[in-house]
């Protein structure tokens, strides 16, 4: 088997985040910080020892602006929905995963003001378009740091330039990037960072989180949800303290433990090493499938400008046709349809039927990938 | 005479950062359940040698980790 689904989810999963996982419900099985007994204790250092390494990934000073949540899309959520009121003015991009324009195209029938800067087809950024967009009064920019079906990664440090001369905030999904590019808040100026844990980080589903910037006043994002810290707990009122103000509810700490591990795991082989890995699958990916007869390959078709995932299009066969084929009679897994991200494929010109994205990861062998090439080959040609 | 101290704190997280900050110090501390007496602002409480209370203090000022107050344990 094949695995090149790692964008929608990585696998297989190190075998020390297995083992941390189910030595968290073991050997710390209580309720992280609420109880004050020995397994409770043990709970919430597992929990402070991830934020603490995520904290330091992400290049933050201070642990408790990392707030976890469930996934990406609850901490794009907890920010969108935390800042904009009605009245408020919001900028994004045209390849944005649904995680940000659901919530948005909401907000925006409650009175929030939308504006979507159109990008190129292969996915590029127009800064002048943003630029012409971004005017005093934005509150917040919010882009994703690379496009989901196509890899194309989004100059965000110039697009932080932008957006703080405008004197708006900049909120990136760093689903994609977090664990395959580096990413580090304050060099590339995000002011917050919503990541997946379940992605290039290698934790389990369930796992994600918003690291807010240490010069954010968080008096301006209202909590999403609301209800038992362990702290302060004479109070009926929500707490002002981070994490607490926006982690409400027993934390999935085995889920957590295991994306600790999963950061472990990736400091062990070291990002820019990964990085350069991405860019030689891309490469194999990229060159095999363009010469193929037919195909369709979407994106810069440039490694250094993206992400590791591929998308094409076969002319004359369905993609699900392809994805189903690819599975059954050669086991390469992967994912075909609009990846959640209508208004990407619209952007690059397969919408509605969509395309078929390889995703390699951090497991992937170049054999693999090749392997990968040589199977679509037969599948175009029969 | 008194022989422990406790020091409270906002979140679990900061007690989390402050067992960790203050073990690598060389102190010799014990997280307990907060004492009742005191207050309910986390249900964990860092417990230390009285004895260090300004050397603790210190510690946690200079790490800018802002406790909820420190208080001798037999008191209250």
């Amino acid at each position: 088997m094949i695995y090149l689904d790692n964008a929608a989810t990585s696998w297989p999963k190190p075998p020390s985040v297995i083992k941390a996982m189910a030595d968290a419900l073991e050997q710390a099985g209580g309720n992280p910080g609420r109880s004050g007994h020995r397994l409770s204790i043990a709970a919430a250092r597992i929990i402070y020892d991830t934020r603490e390494e995520l904290a330091r990934f992400f290049g933050v000073a201070d642990p408790s602006r990392v707030i976890f949540t469930a996934n990406a899309t609850q901490a794009i959520n907890l920010a969108l929905r935390g800042i904009l009121k009605p009245g408020d003015s919001v900028v994004t991009s045209s390849v944005e995963h649904n995680s940000v324009m659901r919530p948005l195209r909401h907000l925006a029938r409650e009175g929030v003001g939308l504006s979507i800067a159109r990008c190129a087809a292969d996915g590029s950024f127009f800064l002048s378009q943003l630029d012409s967009l971004v005017s005093p009064g934005v509150r917040l920019v919010v882009v994703t740091h690379a496009s989901n079906v196509v890899g194309t990664i989004l100059p965000i440090k110039a697009i932080a330039d932008i957006a703080h001369r405008a004197g708006a905030l900049l909120l990136v999904d760093a689903a994609q990037t977090a664990g395959a590019v580096p990413v580090n808040m304050p060099e590339m100026g995000i002011d917050l960072l919503a990541f997946a844990g379940h992605k290039e980080l290698l934790g389990p589903p369930g796992t994600g989180g918003l690291v807010i910037g240490q010069g954010v006043d968080v008096s301006q994002i209202e909590p999403l949800l609301r209800g038992g810290t362990g702290s302060r707990s004479e109070s009926e009122e929500q707490p002002v303290d981070l994490p607490d103000r926006y982690e409400s509810g027993t934390a999935n700490f085995p889920g957590i433990a295991g994306l600790g591990a999963g950061l472990k795991y990736l400091a062990s082989i070291g990002i820019d090493q990964i990085r350069d890995r991405g860019k030689q699958l891309s490469r194999i990916l990229f060159d095999g499938l363009k010469p193929l007869p037919g195909v369709m390959v979407y994106g810069t078709g440039d490694p250094e400008r993206s992400v590791p995932i591929v998308s094409f299009t076969v002319s004359g066969k369905r993609v699900s046709d392809i994805g189903f084929r690819l599975d059954e009679e050669f086991g390469l897994l992967c994912r075909v349809g609009l990846h959640c991200a209508p208004a990407a494929h619209r952007t690059i010109g397969s919408f509605p039927e969509g395309t078929v994205r390889l995703s390699p990861g951090v497991s992937t062998t170049a054999d693999e990938a090749r392997e990968a090439v040589k199977v679509i080959a037969r599948v175009v040609a029969g | 005479m008194t022989r422990f101290g406790v020091v409270l704190f906002y979140t679990t997280s900061a007690v989390m950062r402050a067992e960790k900050l203050l073990g690598k110090g060389g102190f010799l501390i014990k997280l307990i359940p907060t004492p009742r007496q005191f207050s309910s602002d986390c249900g964990i409480a860092m417990r230390f040698d009285w004895d260090n209370r300004d050397r603790v203090e210190a510690a946690l000022k200079e790490a800018g980790l802002e406790s909820a107050g420190v208080f001798p344990l037999d008191a209250g």
